[in-house]
């Protein structure tokens, strides 16, 4: 199902192959000392067939963001407090509880970040597949077996009959895993997030999983968003990335452009922080300094506290949104043509400001 | 799971040698069998012949293997009160007590899990609060302070129910749910707990990610792993039940096996003390061996270890 999304927004594309359109989200979590302001008013759009890769330092948003697309905010805490998230044509944002349990996983649905703990210990992993697709389906019990069975080889389960009546601790890590990936895929929902997926998995493991999440999407134009702090990974999957800092995105695009030419100073610093091949020693690049609290934000720009950049207009105001090119977009002063301050040079890494 | 249940039968069987051995041990220790029958006129050749008649002039090991072996065809021996073989007594009374604690547990098993559930899921409410107030008061206070004052409330006051004795289901509630509180009490907040940390896990977010009905995720897949921690306290809450039992059926005089231990216990009949022990721990025993079994049959990382 396509539809038409009419967007105001300048941060979102208008296609007529979008099938999840964010728009001005925020999230807030109400703490007794202090509202944490984890999602803080963010735009993005997702078309079918494509990877949206979602990055940024731990602690900027990045999983609330998820759980927000599921509405799945921690209760009583958090809650959603403004925005639209456009699903397959309709605000889900406007639908009753009842209604989102049918839009979470059948139009979208998330690989949680931990693969060790996301499978009930006490039902074999055949009971958990069934549950999935006995809600969708409501089919008898025999063809329901054949689904499951079918769920678990598309993920490359090796005889997967004998694997049902399984318990996930008789399983290896990269088999839970896949058996995680098995279950959130099995009401072929349109979109599907993936939360920092392979941090728990070793190397090899990692790259079998994610050529597995790239198959699965070339054989059914699924939509996904990648969660990820590492750029490296961002460059492999995703066709394109959103930077996510204290809450906000703050630059976005195709992923060609943003490693060609990253236009905000904290995208070039993360990049710069990816271990290149050619550089095996030496020492990686970081960023001085600590991303901001979220229950206590800058007026200004987020970054200017570590940015070199950074000029009074940054401290004062959050800088508007500049569009480089084709859907490439960054939140930096900087990038006004008035700018005073010092110019960007690209690929410079930012010393950072300390204290 | 066969392996399982034998294996802990054996263990269990083992369990119930060492405890005779220390229920035979424990009588020898506690003085002369003999010295609480007999008055100081009592002849020596009477006591004598008392000795070789009870075989208390054999050597200690056969005198237990001579126990063993009528603990083992049912001859708990003559109680000196009643002058009725112990094993008779004890088939009298075990019934009333059995249908007391099941009671009990009946109430502990009603009351405890759902309030437990329902106050973790909505928890910092007016309803988790009144619970936390409600256990706390049930861990607190001594189980014969709260049968007195029951008594006194319902009985005495109100007279809705009757004060003490044997009879219907009316009988039953007081002494039932005096018995039963301490563990209604414990059981909750373990059950509140556990709940709460299962609320926050991987997999619960995974069934809510499914799209699963909120009701199935508490029931089907919080339940079962909040349930594991309090069935780990199961063999405390029946040994708070058989303690319990000797307080509540004397309070509420409930004919059971509590209530006859503290009388033989008063007029010293050591045969039929020593037997009701050795009941009381095979019975902890036996239900130790169900709640592991229950145990390995709810969380299957026991199962196949
Ligand atoms: N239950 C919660 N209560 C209060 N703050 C929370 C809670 N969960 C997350 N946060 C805060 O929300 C912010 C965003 O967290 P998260 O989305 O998990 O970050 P990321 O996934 O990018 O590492 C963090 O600053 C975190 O401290
Ligand atoms: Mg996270």
């Amino acid at each position: 199902m396509t539809t038409t999304v009419q967007q105001t927004d300048s941060a979102v594309e208008t296609n007529d192959e979008v099938i999840l359109a964010v728009n001005d989200l925020r999230t807030y979590i109400f703490t007794r000392a202090a509202t944490v302001k984890a999602v803080d008013g963010i735009s993005f759009s997702l078309r079918k067939g494509e990877t949206l890769g979602i990055v940024g330092e731990s602690g900027c948003g990045k999983t609330m963001t998820a759980l927000s697309l599921l509405r799945l905010v921690p209760r009583p805490a958090g809650r959603i407090v403004t925005g639209e998230i456009v699903l397959n044509g309709e605000d889900i944002l406007q639908k009753s509880e009842d209604e989102m349990r049918d839009v979470r996983g059948r139009q979208i649905s998330m690989i949680l970040q931990d693969p060790q703990t996301s499978l009930n210990p006490v039902f074999t992993i055949g009971n958990q597949l069934r549950e999935a697709l006995g809600i969708a389906h409501k089919e008898n019990k025999r063809s329901m077996l054949g689904r499951a069975v079918d769920a678990l080889r598309s993920v490359n389960v090796a005889a997967p009959e004998r694997r049902l009546d399984d318990y996930p601790h008789q399983m290896s890590g990269g088999m839970k895993q896949r058996v995680v990936g098995a279950i959130a895929m099995s009401c072929e929902p349109g979109v599907i997030i993936a939360d920092e997926p392979t941090t728990a998995l070793d190397v090899t493991i990692q790259l079998q999983y994610l050529r597995l999440l790239k198959e699965i999407q070339a054989n059914t134009g699924l939509g996904i968003i990648f969660i990820t702090h590492d750029f490296g990974v961002v460059a492999r999957m995703c066709d394109r990335v959103a930077v996510m800092y204290a809450g906000r995105i703050i630059e976005q695009g195709e992923v060609r452009d943003i490693f060609n030419a990253p236009a905000h100073p904290y995208t070039q610093a993360l990049i710069n922080s990816v271990p290149k091949l050619e550089q095996r020693v030496g020492r990686l690049y970081q960023i001085d300094g600590q991303p901001p609290l979220l229950s206590n934000l800058p007026e200004g720009c987020r970054f200017a506290p570590r940015c070199a950049y950074a000029s009074d207009q940054c401290l004062e105001s959050y800088p508007q949104s500049y569009h480089m090119k084709d859907g490439h977009y960054a939140d930096c002063w900087a990038l006004d043509p008035a700018w005073q301050g010092t110019p960007i040079a690209e690929f410079i890494a930012p010393t950072g400001r300390t204290g | 799971m066969q392996r399982f249940i034998i294996l802990r039968l054996l263990q269990g069987l083992l369990a119930v040698f060492v405890i005779s051995l220390i229920v035979f041990a424990l009588s020898r220790v506690a003085g002369d069998p003999l010295a609480a029958i007999l008055d100081d006129e009592s002849g020596k050749e009477q006591i004598e012949l008392l000795r070789k008649q009870w075989g208390l002039d054999q050597p200690l090991h056969i005198q237990y293997l001579t126990y063993m072996r009528r603990l083992l065809t049912g001859d708990l021996g003559t109680s000196f009160k009643w002058d009725r073989p112990v094993a008779e007594l004890i088939a009298e009374k075990l019934p009333a007590t059995i249908q007391l604690s099941a009671f009990a547990l009946i109430i502990t098993g009603v009351i405890a899990f759902p309030i437990g559930v329902l106050s973790a899921v909505k928890k910092d409410s007016w309803f988790d609060t009144g619970g936390k107030m409600f256990a706390i008061l049930g861990q607190s206070a001594p189980t014969f302070a709260v049968g007195l004052i029951l008594m006194w409330i319902f009985a005495v006051q109100l007279g809705w129910l009757p004060t003490s004795g044997k009879g219907g289901l009316r009988y039953m509630l007081l002494p039932g749910f005096a018995l039963g509180y301490y563990n209604v009490a414990a059981i909750m907040r373990l059950t509140r707990s556990s709940m709460l940390d299962v609320l926050d896990t991987e997999y619960v977010k995974l069934a809510r990610i499914k799209g699963i009905p909120e009701w199935r995720i508490v029931w089907k897949h919080c339940f079962r792993n909040a349930l594991i921690v309090p069935l780990t306290y199961f063999s405390l809450i029946l040994a708070v039940l058989i303690t319990g039992s000797v307080v509540i059926e004397t309070i509420f005089a409930w004919p059971g096996i509590g209530q006859l231990v503290i009388q033989a216990i008063v007029s010293k009949d050591h045969i039929t003390v020593q037997a009701i022990v050795m009941l009381f721990a095979l019975l902890y025993i036996g239900i130790n061996i169900v709640t592991d079994i229950v145990y390995a049959y709810v969380d299957p990382r026991i199962r196949y270890s």
